[in-house]
């Protein structure tokens, strides 16, 4: 009923648009206004991390830079004080890919690995569990942080017992590794959610092919199902990528010090108790943090938009 | 040695039962056609068949072997689905050689084999293509293809030509036939379509409601229908069927069919149902094809029992090749097949007779012929 409804109220929209000049005046003032109002933050960050320091503090922030100036740049990266070490943020940035990339693509893959299983090899309780991995969506970061930090604790206490033993700790208690299983655990939710709904409507009978062809469970996941994910693996790296990448809560929680990630070694480089406060270099450190994020959708955000249509047209 | 034996199979999801108790066998070459309305089990038959559900109880054998615990992969079967499923990522040539290479059939005896079956189907030109460049008869053939490669001891159809349009649809049923011709493969086949059941089968089983209702060749079927489902089901249009009483005084059984605003026709009882379960004032279901009720010139020359009568004419459907012509009789309408070039006039009085030979007689209360 609620789709019939549908077509007609959408029916008499399609007709061809004719306003008139005053409705066309307003629309586009506006849009200008909102652009300008997005768009200021990032080109005062812009233009501060291009003027030296004596300029930022002595004049107005809306000017154009007199002085050109990449130095901000180069100190952000390579010498600017984070805490107690001065060799710029170059390290964190690292820090942080370390932490993302693995993180990224276990949680994707087991998000498709879920979704494979949710939808195609059904078991009995598969709406139970479905449901309780909708639910890890929805629990707050900051509710889990005291249950994670034990269980932290307890891993880097193995780690402890076979640097004793073996003298390598296998990744436990490594604070990179940490994180990573942390975003892992936190983004299964999410990553499961988008592959059951994208492989719910993936046609079942070619399952069906392949397992008469001889495929085995993993090679029909790896032969026909992934390579026919691509919008929805898409969809979840960007999703997961901006997520992990900007998290702070996690990063300031579980890793101290030298493998804090750029979040974090970003605040303390804001946060500065000593010396002169360097908003040139404070912005410019901003914008490093900010640019694989927004490379990453400037690569694949069309695909974001039309793989999350996909999922939002089926019903 | 048949090439496939179904025993006593029982399908249960929870407390509903889908098949119940189905006994088939298919001696090899044979051409097996599961017919059936829908939600009739005739899908979940083959599903099983193939391995890809289980059953509850029962056994299939293949080949004479058992193979209710194997893997789909290992029962030496293919299957053609009614949405192709061909691998989108795959080029028609990958996608006939995948069961191939999942064996680990070496790379220059999978390419041959490919092309073997490329020829058959003349699908050699579209080999390197991806699905979605293909049209609707070209997956068809792909898909075919991908069965026929295996070389497989029993080929399952499931409804293999409802997503193709009507004309097509004629060509691939001759292309399959002369596949099953030229080849000798053995094949189930699914349809919910009478006349690719009746066309392509050396053999029919009738399904409803996860019930066998009849297996036989398909003039079995046709002419001699165990019930009136399977009359009523097998055959377009459809079998007259109309209510009547027998009538016996001293003699033989005769069918009195009543009319009205008519005098009642009066036949003898057809040779096909058993005299003996005729007792006079029994209610009966008289089964006759639209091709058995004529006009008297042409109707069959050699039929030995032929009962003519007068009814005004209702409907005149001209088709082409016959005229379909609806009449009144025992307050339902009777549809006679009559040649196209026969003058009839609605409303008016025309002769018709029936060919007593190829009606049938129905117990109403158990649905059985009699």
């Amino acid at each position: 009923m609620t789709a019939a409804a549908d077509v007609l109220a959408a029916a008499p929209s399609r007709e061809p648009a004719r306003h008139s000049m005053t409705t066309r005046v307003v629309i586009y003032a506006l849009l200008v206004f909102f652009a300008i109002v997005y768009l200021l933050p990032l080109i005062v960050m812009v233009m501060t991390s291009l003027k030296p320091l004596d300029e930022v503090t002595g004049g107005n922030m809306f000017y154009f830079p007199h002085d050109l100036t990449f130095e901000p740049w180069t100190k952000a990266w390579g010498t600017t004080c984070v805490g107690l070490t001065c060799e710029g943020i170059k390290v964190y940035v690292w820090n942080s890919v370390k932490m993302v990339v693995p993180a990224v693509l276990i949680s994707t893959l087991l998000g498709a690995l879920n979704g494979y299983v949710l939808t195609k090899w059904r078991f009995p309780g598969h709406k139970l569990v479905f449901g309780m991995m909708l639910f890890a969506c929805f629990i707050p970061f900051q509710s889990v942080l005291i249950p994670m930090a034990t269980i932290l604790g307890r891993l880097g206490e193995i780690g402890q017992a076979l640097t004793d033993a073996t003298g390598y700790s296998f990744g436990f208690g490594n604070p990179t590794v940490n994180l990573v299983l942390v975003h892992v655990v936190y983004g299964l939710g999410f990553t499961t959610l988008f592959f059951r709904n994208y492989y719910e409507t993936f046609p079942t009978e070619l399952i069906k092919a392949a397992q008469i062809d001889g495929a085995s469970f993993f090679q029909i996941f790896r032969r026909i199902l992934l390579p026919n994910s691509a919008p929805i693996f898409i969809v979840t790296v960007i999703y997961q990528f901006t997520n992990i990448w900007n998290d702070f809560l996690f990063g300031s929680t579980f890793a101290a010090g030298d493998s804090s990630p750029m979040t974090v070694a970003l605040y303390n480089i804001v946060n500065t108790s000593t010396g002169v406060i360097e908003y040139n270099v404070n912005m410019a450190a901003a914008i490093i943090a900010a640019v694989p994020t927004l490379i990453v959708y400037i690569l694949a955000g069309r695909y974001f938009v039309r793989g999350l249509m996909a999922g939002a047209v089926k019903g | 040695m048949a090439a496939l034996e179904i025993s006593e199979l029982r399908k249960r999801f929870g407390s509903l039962e889908i098949l119940k108790g189905i006994d088939i066998s298919l001696e090899k070459g044979g051409f097996l056609v599961l017919v059936g309305p829908s939600g009739c089990g005739k899908s979940t038959l083959l599903n099983t068949i193939a391995g890809l559900e289980s059953v509850s109880s029962g056994e299939i054998r293949i080949g004479g072997q058992r193979v209710n615990e194997l893997h789909p992969s290992k029962r030496d079967i293919a299957m053609v689905f009614q949405s192709y499923a061909l691998y989108p990522n795959m080029s028609v040539a990958e996608n006939i050689a995948f069961g191939m290479e999942m064996r680990g059939v070496p790379r220059a005896e999978r390419e041959k084999a490919v092309a073997g079956v490329a020829k058959t189907l003349q699908i050699e030109h579209l080999l390197a293509r991806r699905p979605s460049q293909l049209s609707g008869g070209q997956r068809q053939r792909v898909a075919m293809g991908r069965a026929l490669v295996r070389q497989p001891r029993v080929f399952l159809f499931d409804e293999p030509l409802s997503n193709l349009d009507a004309k097509l649809r004629v060509d691939m049923r001759v292309e399959i036939k002369r596949l099953h011709q030229q080849t000798g493969t053995t094949i189930v086949y699914v349809t919910h379509d009478q006349i690719e059941a009746m066309t392509l089968a050396t053999k029919i089983a009738v399904l409803k409601d996860g019930e066998l209702q009849q297996v036989g060749s398909p003039s079995e079927i046709y002419n001699s229908p165990s019930n009136l489902f399977v009359a009523d089901f097998m055959g377009s249009p459809a079998m007259n069927l109309l209510e009547g009483k027998v009538a016996r005084d001293g003699g033989s059984p005769k069918i009195v069919l009543e009319r009205k605003d008519h005098s009642p026709i009066v036949l003898p009882a057809p040779a096909s149902a058993d005299a003996s379960k005729l007792a006079d004032g029994t209610s009966v279901i008289f089964g006759i094809r639209p091709e058995a009720v004529n006009d008297p010139d042409s109707v069959d020359r050699n039929a030995r029992s032929v009962a003519a009568f007068e009814s005004d004419v209702e409907i005149v459907e001209p088709a082409g090749s016959d005229t379909f012509v609806v009449i009144h009789v025992a307050g339902k309408e009777l549809t006679a097949r009559m040649r196209a070039d026969t003058v009839v006039g609605v409303g008016q009085k025309h002769k018709f007779a029936f060919n007593l030979d190829k009606a049938l007689l129905f117990d109403p209360s158990t649905t059985r012929r009699i």
